[in-house]
């Protein structure tokens, strides 16, 4: 696992343990996720126990052990989405692609997650896939909204 | 850009950025909150760049991408100083008449102004849309007029001047007694009088201490304070280090939201250029005074916006609250003295500084003193951040800065604090906003995230609905919590489909008291909080779903 950006951070925080989690976020946004080795290296500069970088990175929902699919949709779990309908469109979604919120398709091209909130309620209910949102969603949109993605 | 090592400095760079401002050159503001941006305005804004490029403006006419204007649901926002016309849905290809007819000719475009929907007036300024003119933007009013990213623009509109007026003119003694004259209350959650906090904390055995701005905003349908902390981050910042210099600290934390690009970039360019300045790290303004702060951010769990748990996470670790019977403000991060409040509560202080607790206390009720920052969404016509004085009634926010219920229909109730509070029905409108009335009714301000909800809403719905969310947040230390929601969870579910036993409610009561008794934390402690408001005011809701 060579990644020189993740290396250079580790770099800088040799042996500060109070920086984990702030080093694991960093890490997942420039791999989009947490791998084993990754992690063990994060135990090693760090100086916290691998066991204590295990629960921290298995705690925190954020946090993914395993490679994401090359498109991440988020469907806005939000009570201002929820009001105006955001089930019915998670349950298209899931439908669509055959998989599950937290899953990730055969072919890796999407990983369905129920998203936070992201205060952006006036588009409800809304899909953000890969940062891209798209707002004020029916169900009878979403199969279109995925094709743009392959 | 040399250190500012003095209050005169400081005045004296303040006029010379005022001398290179003509007051009267258009500047064009288009908002780059998180609604507009779903909206498109990074489009908007790419247009006037190229329509100003295009007839050689630059010199002529200031652009800025500003923080949320408020007006979510008519985004993209834009608003064209010095005349403060309001323009509202705009397109690119909106933007070369808005140059031509506004910019450069004076003259308002009617078909991007305000239309009321139902009386047909429109209305081209910004104070005149009555989205807009029932508020008391103290706060937020200031995102319209600045680039956040420039530490310019904060210093053109009084930036600094309530730091420099403290760290000068008043002792940290008696900043303390002008914040608690002013009684401003903590903005997130708790309603603590904040000036006793930062007593607590100064007053705390220890040389080293902390103070901490809770930027988390975990609750769903809460984006009041992204938009402020976003839109005005050096606001914050500046209450902050004078928060600092009464308590005696040198130390402070920004816990903020991971998923928030904007948010994240604000911040850390702000706190660049607050150190570039002066204003942040050894010597502030040459007044002896030493600050810096450290930014950690949430990564994606509620109760970690929870003071004893957000410490933890500061630490490094999982973010699990510790019983409170001895105060964080006593011993918090590495058991030291740590003082937090929410963004908004800092976001306040300079104001109080600046005009004094006079002042301040002259705005709002009784016991509940200033503005609040609303976040105005559901079933609501006019989405979008809010600030009004204590007192404004539910009534007048829901009817004539909300614009009044989305579709023609029913307002059913109104729901305050998110997942830990609580709904209440129609006959409660006229209650004043104010944190004790509030509470009093079972719909507690919390932080301020103000949900709308029609008649088709199923209230057992939403209490299921929370109680899915905070099943999946509670961090799983103590068993009351843990095992309550879960519990209460499964009930509530069965009743939502039809298949309420008897005696389900008697045991949602009984769990739900023994949670408020027995959980570590507030989220325990308030998890049964939309339970108990929804059997309150609308148990029939319930009964009619349980067999006999």
């Amino acid at each position: 696992m060579d990644n020189e950006k993740v290396d250079t951070l580790l770099e800088e925080c040799q042996g500060k343990a109070g920086s984990l989690i702030r080093v694991l976020m960093e890490i997942q946004h420039e791999m989009q996720w947490l791998p084993r080795e990754v992690l063990v290296k994060v135990s090693e500069r760090l100086e916290v126990p691998f066991s204590q970088v295990l629960q921290v990175a298995t705690f925190y929902k954020t946090f993914r052990l395993e490679p994401p699919g090359r498109h991440e949709v988020h469907v806005c779990m939000g009570t201002s989405c929820h009001v105006r309908g955001s089930q019915r469109i998670l349950d298209k979604v899931s439908d669509v692609l055959g998989i599950k919120p937290g899953e990730t398709d055969s072919q890796s091209r999407f990983t369905l997650v129920e998203g936070n909130c992201l205060g952006a309620c006036t588009l409800g209910p809304e899909m953000i896939i890969d940062g891209d949102h798209h707002s004020r969603v029916a169900p009878a949109h979403v199969e279109e909204i995925l094709k743009k993605y392959d | 850009m040399p250190k500012i090592t003095s209050a005169a400095e400081l005045e004296a760079l303040r006029k010379e950025i005022a001398s290179k401002r003509d007051p009267d050159t258009p500047s064009i503001a288009v908002c780059a909150g998180a609604g507009c941006l779903g909206q498109g305005n990074d489009r908007v804004i790419r247009a006037f760049e190229e329509e100003i490029k295009k007839q050689s403006l630059a010199e002529k006419v200031a652009l800025r991408a500003t923080g949320c204007h408020g007006f979510c649901d008519r985004g993209p926002n834009v608003v064209i100083y010095p005349d403060e016309i309001c323009y509202m849905e705009v397109t690119p290809e909106d933007v070369p008449e808005i140059v031509q007819e506004t910019v450069l000719g004076k003259k308002v475009v009617d078909r991007l102004i305000y239309t009321d929907p139902g009386t047909e007036e429109k209305a081209a300024h910004l104070s005149d849309v009555p989205f807009y003119k029932k508020q008391v933007r103290n706060l937020i009013g200031a995102n319209t007029r600045i680039d956040p990213q420039s530490l310019e623009d904060y210093l053109a509109i009084d930036g600094y001047a309530a730091l420099s007026k403290a760290l000068f003119e008043m002792g940290p003694e008696e900043v303390l007694e002008e914040i608690k004259k002013a009684n401003l209350r903590g903005r997130g959650g708790g309603g603590f009088p904040a000036g006793l906090k930062w007593e607590t904390a100064r007053n705390a055995p220890g040389e080293e201490k902390y103070v901490i701005v809770n930027g988390h905003e975990g609750e769903p349908g809460a984006f009041m304070d992204r938009a402020l902390f976003t839109g005005n981050p050096h606001c914050v910042l500046e209450g902050l280090i004078i928060g600092a210099y009464a308590i005696g600290s040198h130390q402070g934390f920004i816990y903020t939201r991971h998923d928030s690009p904007q948010l994240i970039q604000n911040i850390e360019t702000a706190l660049a250029k607050a150190r570039e300045y002066g204003l942040l790290g050894d010597d502030i303004l040459g007044s002896g005074f030493d600050f810096d702060v450290e930014v950690h951010f949430d990564v994606g769990i509620f109760v970690s916006g929870e003071s004893s748990a957000l410490m933890r996470s500061i630490e490094g670790k999982n973010p699990e609250p510790r019983p409170k019977y001895i105060r964080t403000s006593v011993s918090g991060i590495w058991n030291r003295p740590s003082n937090l409040n929410n963004v908004e509560t800092w976001a306040n202080v300079a104001q109080i500084i600046n005009r004094g607790a006079d002042w301040y206390a002259g705005i709002g009720t009784d016991r509940s003193k200033g503005t609040k920052l609303l976040s105005l969404s559901g079933a609501i016509r006019n989405t979008g951040v809010v600030e009004v004085p204590f007192g404004t009634t539910l009534r007048e926010i829901v009817y004539d800065i909300g614009g009044g219920i989305r579709d023609g229909k029913k307002l059913k109730a109104v729901h305050f604090g998110g997942p830990m509070g609580g709904s209440v029905p129609e006959r409660f409108l006229d209650t004043p906003l104010d944190f004790d009335e509030m509470s009093k009714i079972g719909a507690p301000i919390g932080a301020g995230g103000m949900l709308v909800l029609d008649e088709d809403t199923n209230m057992v719905e939403l209490t299921r609905f929370y109680l899915n969310f905070l099943t999946n947040e509670s961090c799983g230390k103590c068993v009351p919590c843990r095992e309550g929601i879960r519990q209460m969870l499964k009930i509530v579910t069965r009743i939502r489909q039809g298949e309420g036993r008897s005696g389900d409610i008697e045991l949602l009561e009984e769990i739900a008291e023994v949670m408020g008794a027995a959980s570590l934390c507030s989220l325990g402690k308030t998890a049964a909080d939309p339970l108990k408001g929804t059997l309150r005011y609308f148990r029939d809701e319930y009964e009619a779903n349980i067999a006999e």
